[in-house]
């Protein structure tokens, strides 16, 4: 039945030319999971680092000090080591202590490294916990936020998803077009009574057929390796990457409109997708840059994507509360390709 | 009935500094059935005039008329009743020959069989083969085969047969003789005389985007007058006229070239003693020298004192 539909034949030759090409296999789906993995494992949440902090045990009252030490011990992020004499003194020089307790007469005695962050971290603690024992108003009751969801590989995800999204969009149909028109395929096509439509939807549709493995196999990984989970609901995430494949190819087909040379559309496509690199907010939120260009930087298509998909991803939001995202993507989507149809280059 | 392809007047002249006119009022009319060749060098507007009759390439101005019908309002039509064969198209290095022509039917309403089509170009062996892995003939043919997949009336080939051995040649001339000989209409265009003399029923020949000659190969011939060349150099090289061996008897034209002369004539036996006698009184002695049929290749050197292969 299918046998000779121009759609089916056409999708069915980019899916053969494509995984009969191993190299191209392992670009599309395996280098993204490597980066994913070198930059999961580069920012995974080290263990909490405890202080060293060394208290003088044969001056002032044995029963103050002992006490003191038990206080000390009981807040995690100190360690307490018991010294003698000016041990205190070598140690702290050394930096193999970071802060010393010393009783005398008057109380007690800090001796800290002030060039020393942690020296002047570990004072600091020290205070506080002395203070929290002579104050008592108000009452402090500690909470820590460590959670999945807020660590820096769930923020890492979605943004590599959309990455990916967006080079898998723009490389995948442009390049192939470019390639097409330079090897004078696309010109031989135009020659047979092939629909123009059927083509380009060849092209978009199988771009997305590729998509769901690349996705499917980022997401997976997200979650055996780093426990990455979707707070939304698999619908709103999977509308969403769709819309982005069809968004980023509709790009894709634009930019690969009218360039007669691979060079040129591969000048095109960094001129397009180097920017959003960085400003979109693929490795750090992109609130980070001025207020000024925040217009600017929200109405790209990546910003969008990755804002939409940590939306859904990490705040559980539905399709309705990212509607905004949807509609700049959408139009990403939508009026390049009109255009592209307007100008596209056959031969 | 009309003719399979009618082109009045054509023009093509691509923008510029100095602006490119590649066709310059170009007249064609190639008849149902028959197989026609555009003959010229690299650059006389061979490709470009293909294109545009293909509907490829829009003329700057002229009539252009295939299978009855114009490309402006019936270009789908046409395109389902035509099979073409670029200069060079790379088709999918990583499909086989049967997905590649496979593929090439679907675009078509009606046509043959894929197998069909690999077997009238003798690749059944070669059906589950990737195409990067074909020779430069196996290619040719495999782009035959995606041009005839479509059971076209008519056929256009450009050069199909550039840069292939003389047994792939002779196999492309046996696939496209026996589909002319089917009753449909070819039109090729190469800058190969013997292809031409052996290929097509009748030939035009272009220079400079015009048409300068036109009939069977064996009428240009005839219109030298002489079927016969005599060629011949001299020891020594000489800076000898051309023009005195004009007048000998039977030799209807003489040229020279780079030191290589050229007489066309009716009648060997009588040219020759004559030019024997000539080279005598001038005291030369013969270098070289060959006689033998008139070709193609002489029609063209004859109407623009050019060579074909180094006319650009």
């Amino acid at each position: 039945m299918f046998r000779y539909s121009p759609l089916f034949q056409l999708m069915m030759a980019r899916l053969r030319e494509f995984y009969r090409e191993p190299a191209a296999v392992f670009w599309v789906y395996c280098f993204p999971l490597l980066m994913a993995m070198a930059l999961g494992i580069a920012f995974r949440d080290r263990p909490i680092e405890r202080i060293t902090v060394d208290i003088r045990e044969d001056a002032g009252s044995s029963e103050a000090i002992t006490k003191l030490k038990a206080t000390l011990a009981a807040d995690e992020r100190l360690e307490v080591k018991g010294v003698t004499g000016d041990e205190w003194r070598k140690r702290l020089r050394s930096g193999k202590t970071s802060l010393a307790i010393v009783a005398t007469d008057k109380g007690i005695e800090l001796w800290d490294e002030p060039n020393r962050p942690e020296s002047v971290l570990a004072r600091h603690a020290v205070e506080a916990v002395v203070y929290k024992q002579v104050s008592k108003e108000p009452a402090v009751d500690e909470h820590h936020l460590d959670e999945t969801g807020s660590r820096y590989i769930d923020f890492l995800l979605p943004g590599l998803l959309g990455m990916n999204l967006m080079g898998g969009g723009l490389w995948g149909v442009g390049y192939v077009l470019a390639d097409m028109r330079v090897r004078k395929l696309l010109k031989r096509f135009l020659a047979t009574p092939m629909k123009r439509r059927d083509f380009l939807l060849s092209i978009m549709f199988s771009r997305m057929l590729f998509t769901v493995p690349e996705v499917c196999a980022l997401l997976l990984f997200g979650y055996v390796m780093f426990d990455v989970k979707n707070a939304g609901s698999v619908f709103s995430l999977l509308t969403l990457i769709i819309l982005g494949a069809a968004s980023f190819s509709g790009l894709g087909l634009l930019v690969a409109s009218r360039a007669k040379t691979i060079e040129t559309v591969s000048g095109l496509m960094n001129l397009v997708m180097l920017p959003m690199y960085i400003v979109s907010g693929v490795f750090f939120s992109s609130e980070r840059f001025p207020e000024a260009v925040q217009p600017i930087i929200q109405a790209l298509p990546l910003t969008a994507m990755n804002d939409a998909l940590r939306g859904v991803m990490l705040e559980g939001k539905t399709l309705m509360e990212v509607r905004g995202e949807i509609f700049v993507l959408a139009g990403w989507g939508f009026v390049p390709f009109i255009i592209a149809l307007k100008i596209f280059r056959w031969r | 009935m009309p003719p399979a392809i009618l082109c009045e007047n054509l023009v093509k002249t691509f923008p510029g500094r100095p602006p490119v006119e590649a066709v310059k009022g170009l007249n064609l009319t190639v008849n149902i059935g028959e197989c026609f060749g555009l003959l010229g060098p690299n650059g006389a507007g061979k490709t470009t005039t293909l294109e545009i009759l293909e509907g490829l390439q829009d003329p700057t101005s002229g009539r252009v008329e295939i299978l009855g019908m114009n490309w402006a309002g019936q270009a789908h039509i046409i395109r389902q009743r035509i099979g073409i064969s670029l200069q060079e198209t790379r088709l999918a290095d990583k499909l086989t020959v049967r997905e590649v022509v496979t593929m090439f039917r679907s675009f078509y309403p009606n046509g043959i069989e894929a197998d069909e089509a690999i077997a009238r170009v003798s690749l059944e062996e070669k059906a589950r083969s990737y195409v990067v892995k074909l020779s430069g003939g196996q290619k040719q043919r495999l782009a035959v085969a995606c041009a005839i997949v479509g059971d076209p009336d008519l056929l256009f080939l450009d050069e199909p047969t550039t840069g292939l051995d003389p047994q792939s040649r002779r196999q492309l001339w046996d696939i496209i003789k026996s589909f002319r000989d089917a009753g449909k209409t070819v039109m090729l265009t190469t800058h190969y005389m013997d292809e031409a003399e052996r290929l097509c029923d009748r030939v035009a020949v272009v220079d400079k985007g015009q048409v300068i000659a036109l009939g069977t190969p064996n009428e240009l011939i005839a219109r030298l007058g002489g079927q016969n060349i005599i060629e011949f150099s001299l020891d020594g090289d000489p800076a000898l006229d051309a023009d005195r061996f004009s007048k000998l008897p039977s030799v209807i034209s003489a040229r020279v070239q780079t030191g290589q002369f050229g007489l066309t004539v009716g009648e060997p036996h009588l040219a020759l003693p004559a030019l024997m006698n000539e080279l005598q009184r001038a005291g030369q002695s013969l270098a070289t020298l060959n006689t033998r049929h008139a070709t193609l290749e002489d029609v063209f050197v004859n109407l623009t004192g050019r060579q074909l292969r180094d006319a650009d």
